[in-house]
């Protein structure tokens, strides 16, 4: 039972607020991201949840184990969470078996059963040869898996993860990405994952924890976090989302309303039921938007400020003539049907209503 | 039982981090507070005995207190001028074979001083075979002239050159090559450039460096001890062991106050140094270039054979007459391919009592010093950078002091502090082998702690939070993973305690007794009972080891923090 139980976990460093009055529950078994821009606090967080970093105010618990309070505090070392280090933080004295069993060792699990759980975990993660290497010899991707075994083998209730991938080269970081989830299905562990990448969070995770400031903003699955986000931060965070002001038109029908945004109307996604008339926020994303064909009675007639090549497609950016103060990003196919400058007419076809 | 298996839980682990806390900081204010605290309430107590006034106006007091600040400031002289010259040769320009040349430059400073003295007295003298081979040597019956004010300075600057030239080598990498570059690029000529970009750039590393020798040279003792007291020209350090050598610890007050006066002499050098320090402009030391933008051109060679001829003479030569006069039968007696024997050596290794047992002492002394030391710094060095622990970083302040201040002076202060028997337990300390051994751990510690210090300040803190996530406690990664990251570092440390103490003097000849004499005190009196060949052999063996254990510490200088070691380049 490894269900991670946060409660208004708040963590100061003389007056600055890292993290600020967090709760969140983590279930048994489940992949969490969580997700921000460097500077949020998440990192933090995972310190907090490890024991590394003393509450301010709130609690953690584990289980039904209060590991965390502003009273009390049980030190990291009885804790039994593995922790994943962004520097994968592999004991250079040690070799890879060595390493691996470390914690097996503090336990004084006998020679012969840490020497099967060791090389089970060797094996779980692909580096069966290796166990007498020393680390230095092994390349940024290896490194990981064996930081990956480490954790593994201690059979920790719950796995934190920072920023893993941070240090690995692209190429190497899709396939470490295929590892973790693989290792997430075999070892059932209950997994915090700490990134700022949105793709790699959206493509691991269960559910995405999203902060700014300290605070939670959102928490929900990688679907709804990016087709309904809970507001404009997240909107323009997430997917590159674009937020405009519009006007609700018509009632909210089988979760959709027409909304008046750009001076064009379109119909969209929405949670509660805006009121006749009412002032919203929409969050549109570029593939909502699409050239207009002649049966649109809503084009916007728009003038191209700049187009980008992105490799099979261009990214434009189109303002309108009605609100020469917004931009649309839409994309358009190769090849480009129009010129920097040139005029052209879009439709919105799909979007959220921020709740407000 | 839950609920005591949890309590234990909570509170058993930080409880050995906090235990540990509480007895290291115990340890580092008895080691490095008490014995100057002392010194202390005996300065301000001092009315009760002679007072201050009285003890500094006597004309020997004052006469030592000339003798002193003349040959510190003559040597700091001499010394800035050699040390500053190599520095800036060696560091900016394209001089060969810069590594073996620093290594031979710099070890005077861990050769004692009285084995530098006393080689140089058998080089300099009326019987220097040397001399004689070139037919120089004095007339016999004419006094050595080493025994003079001239002569002291002129050790003394050589034994402290290497300490202006670390410093200025020091400053001089931290400039970065584009700030020469655009001097040159203006049109400067090289001597332009160096007066007026480089010159002013090092001014601070240059001063502090020149406070340190200072400093330095205010409370060494072999040197004056060797050379001056002969000609009875008594230099602070020395009055004081006459005082307590000739009169006991009856004398212990008015030595007190002499050495209080010595003490804050060189702590307004050692403040001036710190300020000096901390004036070096580190927003110039962003990119570390290794600048050797001067090349010697035509006169490379001739600067460099000057250079290696000068150290060769003012290092090595003294050296080799050192082992000459050890190897001949007799004082006087001219070395030849007949006459050379072993004979000293067997009679300080094997026949001497008090040389075996010395040589015995130092070795146990230094080796348990050593080992203490870096166990303290391991354990120290984790509070002070890991955990940034506030009330630590004030105390280490006072580590610095026992080294710092003159040998005297700390060695007067332990004597107040440990000559009455200790509380509760009833015995004394003083005249026994212990109070040489906890007057070296405070003297030495800091020599273990910064090689330690710079190590951690290198560790990657994961390292350490990765052992507390496995379950280690406290003390198990300490032992398992920090200790072993920071061997090489702390072997570093370790050696730079063992060699320095092994080769002390100033402490030890205040604070032994029969029995506990060290490899210092036994070349000293050797000395003074006129059995030079038999000084010389024994100083040859603690030199052979010193410089053969120095350089054996240069094959593992690859895992060594640069500045780790001085001798290394």
């Amino acid at each position: 039972m490894a269900r991670l139980i946060l409660d208004s976990a708040t963590k100061s460093f003389g007056k600055a607020v890292v993290v600020d009055g967090v709760s969140l529950t983590v279930e048994d078994g489940e992949f969490l991201a969580v997700l921000g821009p460097s500077g949020c606090g998440k990192t933090t967080l995972l310190r907090l949840i490890a024991g590394f970093e003393a509450l301010t105010g709130g609690s953690i618990q584990v289980g039904d184990r209060m590991v965390s309070s502003a009273t009390s505090h049980i030190a990291p070392e009885d804790r039994r969470m593995g922790v994943v280090f962004q520097s994968y933080a592999l004991w250079p004295h040690m070799n890879v078996a060595e390493n691996v069993g470390y914690a097996l060792t503090i336990q004084r699990i006998p020679a012969e059963e840490r020497r099967k759980r060791v090389a089970a975990a060797l094996e779980t993660v692909d580096l069966s040869g290796f166990a007498m290497q020393k680390p230095a010899l092994l390349s940024g991707g290896q490194r990981q898996r064996v930081a990956l075994a480490r954790c593994l083998a201690m059979e920790p209730a719950l796995v934190l993860l920072d920023e893993p991938l941070a240090n690995l080269d692209v190429h190497l970081r899709a396939a470490m990405q295929d590892e973790f989830a693989a290792f997430h299905k075999r070892a059932g562990k209950t997994m915090l994952y700490i990134t700022h990448d949105q793709a790699e969070a959206m493509a691991l995770a269960d559910r995405i924890a999203v902060m700014d400031e300290g605070r939670l903003l959102q928490v929900a699955t990688p679907s709804e976090l990016y087709r309904q986000p809970a507001n404009s931060r997240i909107a323009r965070f997430i997917g590159e989302g674009m937020v405009f002001d519009a006007k609700a038109t018509g009632a909210a029908l089988a979760g959709r309303c027409q909304v008046s945004v750009l001076g064009a109307t379109a119909t969209l996604r929405c949670s509660s039921l805006p009121r006749l008339g009412e002032k919203l926020q929409v969050c549109i994303r570029a593939s909502d938007v699409h050239t207009a064909t002649n049966n649109d009675t809503n084009a916007l007639t728009c003038r191209i400020s700049r187009l980008t090549y992105l490799g099979g497609h261009f990214r434009a950016e189109a303002i309108p003539e009605a609100f020469p103060g917004e931009i649309i990003r839409l994309d358009l196919p190769e090849p480009c049907p129009v010129n920097t400058g040139d005029t052209i007419a879009i439709t919105i076809r799909d979007g959220w209503i921020l709740p407000s | 039982m839950t609920f005591f298996s949890r309590f234990n839980a909570v509170s058993h682990q930080p409880r050995q981090e906090r235990w540990t806390f509480i007895a290291l900081t115990a340890l580092v204010c008895l080691l490095s507070l008490l014995p100057i605290g002392r010194l202390a309430v005996e300065a301000i107590a001092g009315s009760t005995s002679r007072s201050f006034i009285e003890v500094w106006s006597q004309p020997v007091a004052l006469r030592a207190l000339v003798n002193s600040l003349e040959t510190a400031l003559g040597a700091t002289i001499l010394a800035m001028l050699l040390g500053g010259t190599v520095a800036i040769i060696i560091t900016l320009t394209d001089f060969r074979a810069r590594g073996y040349f620093v290594f031979l430059f710099v070890m005077p400073l861990i050769i004692a001083p009285q084995v530098m003295a006393l080689a140089w007295l058998q080089v300099s003298g009326p019987s220097s075979s040397l001399l004689k081979l070139l037919n120089l040597a004095l007339p016999l019956g004419t006094r050595n002239p080493l025994y003079s004010r001239e002569g002291i300075i002129l050790l003394l600057s050589v034994e402290y050159a290497p300490l202006v030239f670390l410093t200025l080598r020091a400053g001089l990498r931290t400039i970065p090559r584009e700030l020469i570059e655009a001097a040159l690029a203006a049109g400067g000529s090289r001597f332009t450039v160096l007066r007026t970009v480089i010159l002013p750039l090092v001014t601070p590393s240059l001063v502090a460096g020149m406070a340190l020798v200072f400093v330095s040279c205010l409370g060494n003792f072999g040197i004056p001890a060797f050379l001056g007291i002969p000609g009875q020209y008594l230099t602070l350090p020395t009055l004081i062991y006459q005082r307590l050598s000739g009169f006991g610890p009856g004398v212990l007050p008015e030595v007190a106050m002499l050495s209080i006066g010595i003490g804050l002499l060189a702590g307004a050098g050692i403040i001036l140094q710190e300020i000096m320090q901390k004036r070096r402009d580190y927003r110039v030391s962003a990119t570390l270039v290794r600048t050797r933008p001067f090349a010697l051109g035509q006169w490379r060679l001739p600067v460099e054979l000057t250079l290696w001829l000068l150290t060769i003479l003012l290092v090595l030569m003294p050296l080799a007459g050192l082992l000459a006069t050890a190897l001949a039968p007799a004082y006087g007696v001219p070395l030849t391919m007949t006459t050379v024997t072993l004979g000293n050596f067997s009679y300080v290794l094997f026949e001497h009592g008090a040389s075996g047992r010395a040589i015995f002492n130092s070795l146990a002394l230094s080796l348990t010093a050593a080992l203490v030391i870096v166990a303290i710094s391991i354990a120290l060095g984790f509070f002070l950078v890991m955990r940034r622990s506030p009330l630590l970083r004030l105390i280490s302040v006072a580590i610095e002091l026992p080294y710092a201040l003159p040998g005297v002076v700390l060695s007067v202060a332990c004597i107040l502090l440990f000559l009455k028997p200790l509380p509760l337990l009833g015995i004394s300390l003083y005249g026994t082998v212990w109070i040489l051994l906890l007057a070296y751990l405070a003297r030495f510690l800091v020599l273990g702690l910064r090689p330690v210090v710079s190590g951690y300040l290198q560790l990657d803190h994961s390292l350490e939070e990765a052992g507390q996530a496995a379950g280690a406690s406290f003390l198990t990664r300490l032992r398992t993973i920090i200790a072993p990251v920071l061997a090489p570092s702390a072997t570093a440390g370790g050696i730079l305690v063992f060699l320095t103490a092994f080769n002390e003097l100033t402490v030890s000849a205040l604070l032994w007794s029969s029995g506990s004499e060290t490899i210092g005190v036994a070349v000293f009196s050797l000395e003074q009972g006129g059995e030079s060949a038999a000084a010389a052999a024994l100083a040859c063996c603690a030199t052979l080891l010193t410089i053969g254990l120095a350089a054996a510490t240069l094959l593992f200088r690859r895992f060594l923090p640069q500045g780790a070691l001085p001798w290394r380049d």
